[in-house]
């Protein structure tokens, strides 16, 4: 773009509420170490000198008070976009999101409604404490009401903010903070809007689907690069709206390509990748080579930053599984430095 | 403690508590209160209404044409006194023991019973105020009235906000942050507690060491009173100063009114499996602090009610009662489709596969 200058993700979301807050005056941000400070990674700097401490507001240290407050205001028209600091620390927000914000509009059979951003900086890979490093979309995204949005590039942070905030319900918005200044991308036209219901599919192949979301998007880029070498092409969708999912995209590139891998970061058991599995399994299963995947977490408590890398997915995983795929191959992939018994021998 | 040490008084608290009128329909208070006799008839006539219709919703209930009530039995003073202060552009957070409270805001009856029915229509408040639903979950609408004080605020509307409790209420966490919050932020909010000594089965000392409910503000530097809660004129004018004070940028209060649960939780409780024979008889005697029979000896006492009065009175409310109990047996549930119309503004397109699969049409599994 002619005279936009790469921007880094964080900057991008900035850029994002600062041109929302512009346009839409009942728009305030809530949380906790935002206004000063500008957030603990800087994403509302510079928003407290530009629209005043009635707009830019430092709360009292309770999550589940910033969501209970987000309920009253929005009820009054007031749009809040609330920061929690880490998404390890929204847990104690829970119950406000599930039980008022989610379900404000329909136990008052559209009344009153509750159009609220909730941001969290989400996943791991950052050398964080306990508590910095998880990905929670699967808690949202089984929860009715809420539209649960993630995105993965500097660009897409900042037409799916805008589109969030404008959004008139509930959005959960997890940022994978891993990713927040590893690089730049040009950013759209001020004020566009990306669709919140639709995946994006980031390169075509006829092999093998690539799932993904959030910051393992660059693990699975940089395994499509290694697997195209091996002549191996892969579509790959970056589905940015884990609720609702849009499957009509990715069953489409599954019934071209037989075979599909979803990679996420989070804990496998009880995933959106189990979801997103299920479906193409009724979906597209006359077209299936092979059964759909997981490249997902493992069901563990994410270790502390020293051992955490044994957690992560690397690029190289991704290829180990696809070329099972390809192999046709059903037994559960061997984990990184580990092999266990596969339940479907040969 | 140590007497080596150097200690300084830095802060220390007496809570209050307020009365005007004694349980006979004597006046304690030395204020002018005849200029507010009309307010005084309204409120009793509130009180009646709403023993008459909770007692209608309990029969209803137990001929299984309810699924569940809750009732303000004996404790009528609080929430009919607090929806009668407020102004109509106030915004009142209420809990399911505030039956009194939105029949005075202008709910109808035929809402309340549709929403102890099983149907969300009932949250629909067709008289327009823009109160809250009726809160389910203990404590959580605290910080959401928090919220709305926080618009009215940023808006510099002169609209105040009441968030209405229990006493179990104030153990919970949204309780205290709400409170904090309202502090700090000095928020136009009044949190009203009735204090009717049980959470279910769970008598107060099990729930709080503190003295009073009320001192819970003071850690907050939230103003706070205890009043007599069977005693509508010091909960009027209790209430009525911390509208004033919210609405003049004066700040959040905290009002606890002392009453007693003299019947079951709702009709899904039974207190004689818990109570001890003591407690039992402390419902009992704590019937003798009935708000309705004491301002009725008040009113009677000044020849402003009489038997015919009253007679009239009752024929209207059961009239009333009549009619909106046939308007509920007579409304049909809403359509099977419109479980799903209200889930979002924005219509997630995935739902209409659902739609189609409950209707067990044109759908494919998934």
């Amino acid at each position: 773009m002619i005279g936009q200058l790469p921007e880094t993700m964080v900057n991008a979301l900035n850029r994002a509420l600062h041109d929302a807050m512009t346009d839409n005056q009942d728009i305030i941000l809530l949380g906790e170490d935002i206004a000063a400070k500008g957030g603990v990674f800087g994403v509302t700097k510079g928003l407290l000198a530009r629209f005043g401490a009635d707009r830019v507001i430092d709360t009292p240290l309770a999550e589940g008070m910033l969501a209970g407050i987000s309920v009253g205001l929005a009820s009054q028209g007031i749009k809040p976009v609330v920061e929690f600091q880490f998404s390890g620390f929204i847990l104690a927000a829970l119950e406000q999101i599930a039980c008022h914000a989610a379900r404000l509009r329909n136990r008052t059979r559209g009344r009153l409604s509750c159009p609220v951003v909730f941001r969290a900086p989400y996943g791991g890979g950052s050398h964080g404490a306990e508590f910095h490093s998880e990905s929670p979309e699967a808690l949202f995204a089984h929860l009715p009401g809420l539209r649960v949005v993630i995105p993965s590039s500097p660009a897409k942070a900042y037409g799916l903010l805008l589109s969030s905030i404008a959004n008139p319900d509930p959005v959960v918005f997890l940022e994978p903070k891993r990713v927040y200044r590893t690089f730049c991308e040009p950013l759209p036209q001020p004020n566009t809007h990306y669709p919140l219901d639709r995946c994006f599919i980031l390169r075509s192949g006829g092999d093998v689907t690539l799932v993904s979301w959030g910051a393992s998007i660059q693990e699975t880029l940089a395994a499509d690069v290694t697997l195209r070498q091996q002549g191996i092409h892969c579509d790959v969708i970056d589905v940015a709206s884990i609720k609702p999912l849009d499957m009509a995209t990715i069953t489409q590139s599954v019934c071209k390509t037989g075979r599909c891998l979803i990679i996420h970061e989070a804990v496998r058991t009880g995933g959106v990748g189990a979801e997103i599995a299920a479906q193409i399994s009724a979906l597209a299963f006359p077209y299936l080579k092979a059964p759909p995947r997981r490249r997902a977490g493992f069901d563990i408590v994410l270790p502390y930053y020293r051992l955490e890398p044994c957690f992560m997915t690397q690029p190289e995983h991704i290829v180990q599984s696809v070329i099972q795929l390809m192999n046709n191959d059903v037994r559960s992939a061997p984990m990184s430095g580990q092999s266990y018994p596969s339940a479907y021998p040969g | 403690m140590d007497h080596a040490d150097l200690f300084t008084d830095i802060a220390s608290f007496t809570i209050k508590r307020r009365s005007c009128l004694n349980p006979d329909g004597e006046l304690l208070t030395k204020r002018d209160v005849q200029p507010d006799m009309q307010r005084w008839i309204d409120i009793y006539k509130g009180m009646l209404l709403t023993r008459l219709f909770e007692h209608k919703a309990v029969n209803l209930q137990r001929t299984g044409r309810l699924g569940i009530f809750a009732t303000a039995f004996a404790q009528e003073a609080i929430t009919v006194t607090l929806g009668h202060t407020m102004a109509k552009e106030d915004l009142l957070c209420p809990y399911y023991r505030d039956t009194g409270a939105l029949l005075q805001r202008g709910v109808t009856m035929e809402e309340l019973l549709l929403y102890w029915g099983g149907d969300e229509r009932g949250s629909l408040f067709q008289s327009g105020n823009g109160d809250f639903p009726i809160a389910t979950m203990v404590a959580s609408h605290c910080l959401h009235a928090a919220g709305v004080a926080k618009a009215f605020q940023l808006r510099r509307h002169r609209r105040a906000v009441i968030a209405s409790c229990g006493d179990g209420a104030t153990s919970r966490g949204d309780f205290y942050e709400a409170l904090n919050l309202a502090g700090v932020w000095r928020l136009p909010l009044v949190f009203v507690i009735n204090n009717n000594q049980w959470a279910i089965s769970v008598p107060l000392p099990q729930q709080t060491a503190a003295r009073t409910l009320a001192q819970k503000a003071l850690a907050a530097e939230v103003s706070c009173e205890q009043v007599d809660g069977n005693d509508c004129m010091a909960i009027y004018y209790a209430i009525r100063e911390a509208l004033d004070k919210a609405r003049n940028n004066g700040g959040p209060t905290v009002i606890e009114a002392l009453t007693y649960r003299v019947h079951e939780h709702s009709t899904a409780d039974a207190p004689e499996y818990y109570r001890n024979e003591e407690q039992q008889r402390a419902a009992r005697q704590a019937l003798a602090f009935d708000p309705v029979r004491r301002l009725s000896r008040y009113l009677r006492s000044q020849q402003k009610w009489n038997d015919l009065l009253e007679n009239e009175w009752l024929m209207t409310c059961r009239a009333t009662i009549e009619k909106a109990v046939t308007g509920y047996l007579h409304s049909p549930a809403d359509k099977p489709e419109s479980i799903f119309h209200y889930n979002y503004a924005c219509w997630p397109e995935v739902l209409s596969a659902q739609i189609a699969e409950l209707n067990d049409d044109d759908w494919t599994i998934a």
